[in-house]
């Protein structure tokens, strides 16, 4: 009995694990009742739970668990009696369920779908990837609401009324045309970016899963939409910064740049698979942001790998990456470029236009390039200042103790 | 899906706008909602925000107050009606509409008509 009763816990959880957002994803697309299909799902797992240890696992689990999840569905849509949902719509659905949980090993893939959904413009713009984190990989508001830095209740009731959302607006579940497929495609990976990025920035266990979970979004989208080369782009993008994971921290702790990180840890299967994403995605044509940005990464990366000077590459690409964004970030970046091929004084002359910009005030690592070019042009005094805004400035204890080693170094210089 | 689609004009930017290119495009626009088909309706142009009066009842009281109901920059202008599946077409239909370009089109799904009745059902008309 316990062992038929782990078996099935086993296997539930297995079918969680890979089949949770493709469950969902199906369940959605029809009702567009988000908190509806998660809720029949729950129940659909928790009625696995019972009675799997009796009868033992289906041969198809997702199916059963579809066919459970449906009846749930069905019945929670009758007893609402609403219009929303008419019995002609309630025989459809029935009919479709039979006939995935019937005939096919597969069930039909909508979890893109479900994401265009999650990232439609019409849903708040910060809550576009939490919504894609919960409803495709499952993770709980809690969990969330930890990687965001949002309090787990707030988390909790704008997951809720963003899904809603989806269902009262009437937000439709489908890859968008070709027309709009561009800009909506923009959001569903600038949400998945955006998980990501959050989990680099911090450190822990916790922020290595999301970041794991990140990119294996990015690779469902690639599979799935292999002809947008700028769903390469970006999941090229996050394994040149993941392949860095294990070199950008010392043993003590203490943050460490590009330049100084040990070659040898930096993971090459991770490498090679983002140089070969990038390839392909460059072949499809006009490079993106994310392509452009993926191949800066891959540009410092060869450069320590082999030694060559890709410094003029780099500036180039930060020139078509500026102009095409537009951004401050991409500026500053820049004038970084510029500083190592032409040197801190060129670079601090091209800042100066930054400076003006009210979005730079609160920005680290402005603060910090301008400490580290001051430095470099021999202005000890004004680096000296800059560092110690950027200190301020900093979140992270291992960027702090950096900084801090290098505001140190500047009283030794003079 | 049902919306009713909000027109809100800023009236500056309107009044600087060429009257007989937007009459134009209304007119094909008009066209274009009535050739839609059932759900899809053409509402009527309403008069400007400076012939608008404001009304509340408070504590038994009325209050009478001249002007638009917000003192905002773009204001209530008119309406029309669509009946589409999902928000990207009703989307479509509000970037179609001349007054786009002077203002902004509030996209607003009419409540199912099953919910209001589930609603009462659960709320009972007495209990407010």
């Amino acid at each position: 009995m316990v062992d038929a009763f782990e078996q099935a816990h086993k296997a539930a959880e297995r079918v969680a694990r890979e089949s949770y957002g493709r469950l969902l994803a199906f369940l959605v697309v029809r009702t567009r009742d988000v908190a509806g299909a998660e809720d029949a799902l729950a129940d659909a797992f928790a009625a696995a739970l019972r009675t799997w240890p009796v009868r033992g696992v289906p041969d198809k689990p997702d199916a059963w668990l579809l066919t459970a999840a449906r009846h749930r569905q069905t019945d929670a849509a009758r007893r609402r009696q609403t219009q929303e949902v008419s019995e002609e719509h309630l025989r459809i659905m029935a009919e479709e369920i039979e006939h995935a949980s019937n005939t096919a090993d597969e069930i039909p893939d909508r979890r893109l779908a479900l994401m265009f959904a999650c990232a439609h413009p019409a849903i708040e713009a910060g809550m576009r990837a939490p919504l894609i984190l919960q409803t495709i990989l499952g993770l709980t508001a809690d969990e969330i609401a930890a990687a965001f830095l949002i309090p787990s209740a707030t988390m909790g009731q704008r997951l809720v009324r963003a899904k809603t959302r989806i269902r009262q607006a009437g937000i439709p579940l489908r890859v968008p045309d070709r027309d709009d497929l561009p800009a909506r495609l923009d959001a569903v990976l600038e949400a998945i970016y955006a998980a990501y990025s959050k989990a680099w920035g911090e450190i822990g266990d916790g922020s290595s899963a999301l970041a794991g979970e990140a990119i294996w979004l990015a690779r469902l989208v690639v599979s799935l939409l292999p002809e947008e080369p700028e769903a390469k782009g970006v999941l090229a993008l996050m394994l040149y910064t993941e392949a860095r994971r294990a070199a950008r921290r010392d043993s003590a702790g203490t943050f460490v740049p590009l330049d100084e990180q040990d070659v040898g840890l930096w993971d090459e299967r991770q490498l090679q698979t983002a140089e070969a994403l990038l390839h392909d995605a460059n072949v499809y044509g006009p490079s993106g942001r994310y392509q452009l940005e993926a191949a800066i990464q891959s540009a410092h990366m060869a450069r320590r790998v082999s030694g060559r000077d890709t410094r003029r590459a780099i500036l180039t690409l930060y020139d078509h990456l500026l102009a095409l964004t537009g951004s401050p970030v991409a500026a500053l970046n820049r004038a970084v470029a510029l500083g190592a091929v032409e040197g801190p004084v060129a670079a601090l002359d091209r800042m100066g236009a930054l400076a003006s910009d009210k979005r730079m005030v609160g920005y680290q690592p402005y603060w910090a390039v301008r400490g580290h070019l001051l430095a470099q042009a021999g202005r000890h005094t004004e680096a000296y200042e800059a560092l110690t805004v950027a200190i301020g400035l900093s979140t992270d204890e291992a960027v702090k103790r950096y900084l801090a080693g290098k505001r140190e170094a500047l009283g030794a210089l003079e | 899906m049902r919306y009713m689609m909000l027109i809100h004009h800023d009236e500056e930017a309107l009044a600087n706008a060429s009257r007989q290119q937007l009459w134009a495009e209304y007119a094909a626009f008009n066209e274009a909602l009535a050739k839609a088909g059932a759900g899809f309706a053409a509402g009527e142009r309403l008069e400007s925000s400076v012939a608008a009066t404001t009304v509340r009842v408070r504590d038994g009281s009325s209050q009478v107050l001249d002007g638009p109901y917000a003192d905002t920059k773009e204001q209530f202008a008119g309406y029309f009606m669509i009946d589409v599946p999902d928000l990207d077409e009703a989307i479509t239909w509000a970037r179609r509409c001349p007054s786009a370009k002077y203002g902004a089109i509030e996209i607003r799904p009419f409540t199912p008509e099953g919910r209001w009745s589930s609603a009462w059902a659960k709320q009972g008309p007495n209990r407010s």
